[in-house]
């Protein structure tokens, strides 16, 4: 009877069974879609900060940029490159001249390395390393050689024709007495080859040589990001110059999510980094490893109190560090998504016990003669819940194909977001080639025509990750659990409206 | 039989109370027929539904004794032993006919079977045995929308009897028919009366179907008065 039943109610009373389910559909449809999409952006923060981070690093430890900057210490102090008078090479009438600087990078403070012992005594801390992050920059530049003729004033000797004192110079870049500047800068990361298991490169994937070795400690040998050697045409067995000094190149690596960039273009042991950049003992990250996820809040305590000055963040702390499209889409799922599903998911709830209980208000009649006959409340009560319970089953499956339909047109658009992480690790691109060197007819006397310099691009660590909604079981189970609270919810309020009603309304004249 | 003693219905409107059923006393043996007249809100169906169990009275008491249930004092049982006693002993026919409408009419005879169990088979099997008897074997499958008034009126007969109960409760039940189907009708009750011994008690404005009755009721302003 009771199947029967349900199934001529669902079936003779169309119009209301639809409404109900559509609003079910609608909401459990979008449910699955924020759900599904927040975790893919959810995945692809954790790859971003992954591919910058490393794998398994749970806490960072830094050091802010005390607020006023001494000047010349490198930090934020603007980039000086002095040339004496017997720097650069001349010839051939052009005066070739360049010079590394190898500093800390921007927005980066060092501090002791002694620190990392102080985070490796705490607690549960399974394991740490350091890392130095420098910035490696190359003013380099060509100009004409200045000589005697060219630099004399036209009317200090006698020149009766008035010729020779216009004589247009020559040399430099562009053979006219031009000039030519370029500013090339890249970051260079030091770390200890013994402590890889954590940190920077423990996330990386390596696609040619091998990766720095613990025997690598005061060796001149680098691993480069792979994207930055294909930008700057180098490759294993090549050389890369980093403060002047020549590295030979044993590896090269690429992140593991494909299209990301790397922590730093070039990656060398921690001891060379600290000498050639005159920071003896000193390191600017220390990345943390927890024993158990349980843990990374008490770890993070305690390394607060242990180095005071330190800026110690979580991955959650990180999460927010991600910028670009990718963040945007985060706040606007975690915002606009969550709200928006639980507004539709509300209504369609209460679209459901209305429905409901107009339906048994409607049926008054019929209910009060199905208690005259002899029909328990019990009886009744499952009749009106199971129809509910059903039309939100309905709602519920009807659901679920709309919002796996919906994420499959996410998964086919693919939509591409950019993302940076801009904290402490913030990668410089190459500086762009040189510019200028157009100044082709320079003026009479001093000679040197126009010069320019090339800008010199600097650009966060930009990676562009395909957005990927994926289906797990738990979405599916949620999106049911929902379907049926929302049918037993109006079944249980319908319910308990119709057990009220009394037998008597049976007999009640025909309204 | 039922033996009502002194029974009072008083009805609570606010500040306004409705006396319904006023010191009602009556007793009416098994196997009788008996119509209940009277004006418009003199308390026919209120009378009714404390004899059907589906109320319970303000005071006095109603007392009903079967074969198989004994006595039963109706006016101080729980709601679900009167729903027990309703589902066993008491057939209601209504003057809306109260069928539900996306069941079919064997669908709807099945429902006065459902709260006694018994397997689905048997249940087909009594509720197309049923619609046999009101003449409505060819119309198992119909829908009450697909039935005339005289024919959804034998369904609601066929579910009311379908269960064999005791007490057969009519209100009005020729109300809603024209003249020729109040007499099919009335013919139909009779006859199933007389065949199955029940107590059959019905609620009429029509002394067409009281002059039937062995006994005649007349209650107004809620006193019952006896017709000779
Ligand atoms: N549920 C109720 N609440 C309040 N008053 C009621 C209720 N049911 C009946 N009454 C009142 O009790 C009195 C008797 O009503 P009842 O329905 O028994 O009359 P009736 O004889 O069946 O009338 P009709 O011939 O119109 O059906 C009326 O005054 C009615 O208004
Ligand atoms: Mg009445």
């Amino acid at each position: 009877m009771f199947y029967t039943y349900l199934r001529r109610e669902l079936a003779g009373r169309r119009k209301q069974t639809a409404i109900v389910a559509i609003g079910m559909a609608l909401a459990i449809a979008l449910v699955i879609i924020v759900n599904s999409v927040s975790s893919g952006v959810q995945l692809a923060q954790a790859s971003v900060l992954e591919s910058v981070y490393g794998v398994g690093t749970d806490i960072t430890v830094s050091q802010a940029p005390a607020a006023a900057a001494t000047p010349g210490t490198g930090n934020g102090a603007p980039q000086r490159f002095d040339f004496g008078s017997a720097d650069g090479a001349a010839a051939d009438g052009t005066t070739t001249i360049s010079r590394s600087r190898l500093t800390a990078e921007r927005g980066t403070e060092t501090f002791a390395s002694t620190g990392l012992d102080s985070v490796r005594a705490v607690p549960n801390v399974s394991a740490a390393a350091a890392t130095l992050l420098l910035s490696n920059s190359t003013f380099s530049g060509a100009l004409p050689t200045r000589s005697q003729g060219a630099t004399r004033p036209s009317t200090g000797q006698g020149a009766p024709s008035g010729q020779s004192a216009e004589t247009p110079p020559t040399g430099g870049p562009d053979g006219a007495g031009g000039s030519s500047f370029s500013v090339d800068s890249f970051t260079v990361l030091g770390l200890n080859p013994a402590d890889a298991a954590v940190g920077p490169l423990s996330a990386v994937t390596l696609t040619a040589g091998r990766s720095l070795a613990s025997t690598d400690a005061g060796a001149n040998v680098a691993v480069l990001d792979a994207s930055y050697a294909t930008t700057a045409s180098l490759a294993v067995g090549g050389t890369v110059v980093i403060a002047g000094t020549d590295f030979s190149i044993v590896g090269l690596v690429s992140a593991a999510t494909a299209d990301s960039a790397t922590a730093a273009n070039v990656y060398i042991p921690l001891d060379v980094a600290q000498s050639l950049a005159a920071l003896p003992g000193q390191v600017s990250n220390i990345y943390v490893q927890a024993a158990s996820s349980t843990d990374i809040n008490q770890v993070q305590a305690d390394i607060r109190t242990a180095l005071p000055a330190a800026t110690v963040k979580t991955q959650a702390d990180l999460a927010s560090s991600v910028s670009g499209s990718l963040a945007s889409a985060s706040s606007l799922v975690s915002n606009l998504g969550l709200w928006l599903s639980l507004i539709v998911l509300a209504a369609a709830f209460l679209i459901a016990i209305l429905f409901t209980i107009s339906g048994v208000t409607r049926r008054t009649r019929e209910f009060g003669t199905l208690k005259a006959i002899g029909w328990s409340n019990g009886r009744i009560v499952r009749q009106v819940g199971g129809e509910s319970l059903v039309q939100g089953l309905i709602g519920g499956v009807v659901g679920i194909a709309v919002g796996l339909a919906g994420i499959l047109v996410i998964n086919i658009i693919a939509p591409t977001l950019t993302a940076g992480a801009s904290t402490a690790v913030q990668a410089v691109g190459r500086g762009a080639g040189a510019a200028g060197g157009a100044g082709g007819a320079g003026g009479a006397g001093f000679g040197p025509g126009g010069g320019g310099f090339g800008a010199a691009t600097q650009a966060a660590t930009q990676s562009n990750i395909v957005l990927t909604a994926p289906v797990t079981v738990s979405v599916i189970l949620i999106a049911v659990g929902l379907a049926v609270l929302g049918g037993l919810l109006a079944g249980v309020i319908g319910g308990w409206r119709a057990s009220r009603l009394r037998p008597a309304e049976a007999l009640r004249s025909i309204a | 039989m039922y033996q009502l003693t002194n029974v009072t219905k008083k009805y609570d409107q606010g500040k306004r109370s409705v006396t319904a059923l006023q010191d009602v006393t009556v007793s009416i043996p098994d196997g009788q027929m008996v119509a209940i007249q009277g004006p418009t809100g003199g308390g026919k169906s209120t009378l009714l539904q404390m004899l059907g169990a589906l109320d319970r009275p303000s005071s006095g008491s109603v007392l009903l004794e079967t074969e198989h249930l004994g006595s039963s004092n109706l006016s101080s049982l729980g709601d679900s032993q009167l729903g027990r006693i309703r589902a066993t002993e008491i057939g209601f026919v209504f003057q809306g006919f109260n069928l539900i409408p996306t069941l079919t009419a064997q669908e709807n005879v099945e429902t006065a079977l459902a709260p006694l169990g018994g397997t689905n088979a048997a249940r087909r099997e009594r509720s197309a045995a049923a619609l046999e008897a009101v003449g409505l074997g060819d119309r198992l499958g119909h829908l009450p929308a697909e039935l005339s008034g005289g024919q959804q009126q034998r369904v609601a007969i066929a579910r009311a009897l379908v269960k064999d109960p005791t007490v057969l409760l009519a209100d009005e039940p020729t109300g809603n028919l024209d003249e020729e189907t109040r007499d099919e009708i009335m013919d139909l009750l009779e006859g199933l009366w007389r065949a199955q011994g029940l107590t059959l008690i019905v609620v009429t404005h029509d002394s067409a179907v009281a002059r039937r009755a062995q006994r005649r009721l007349h209650i107004k302003a809620g006193r019952l008065t006896e017709l000779a």
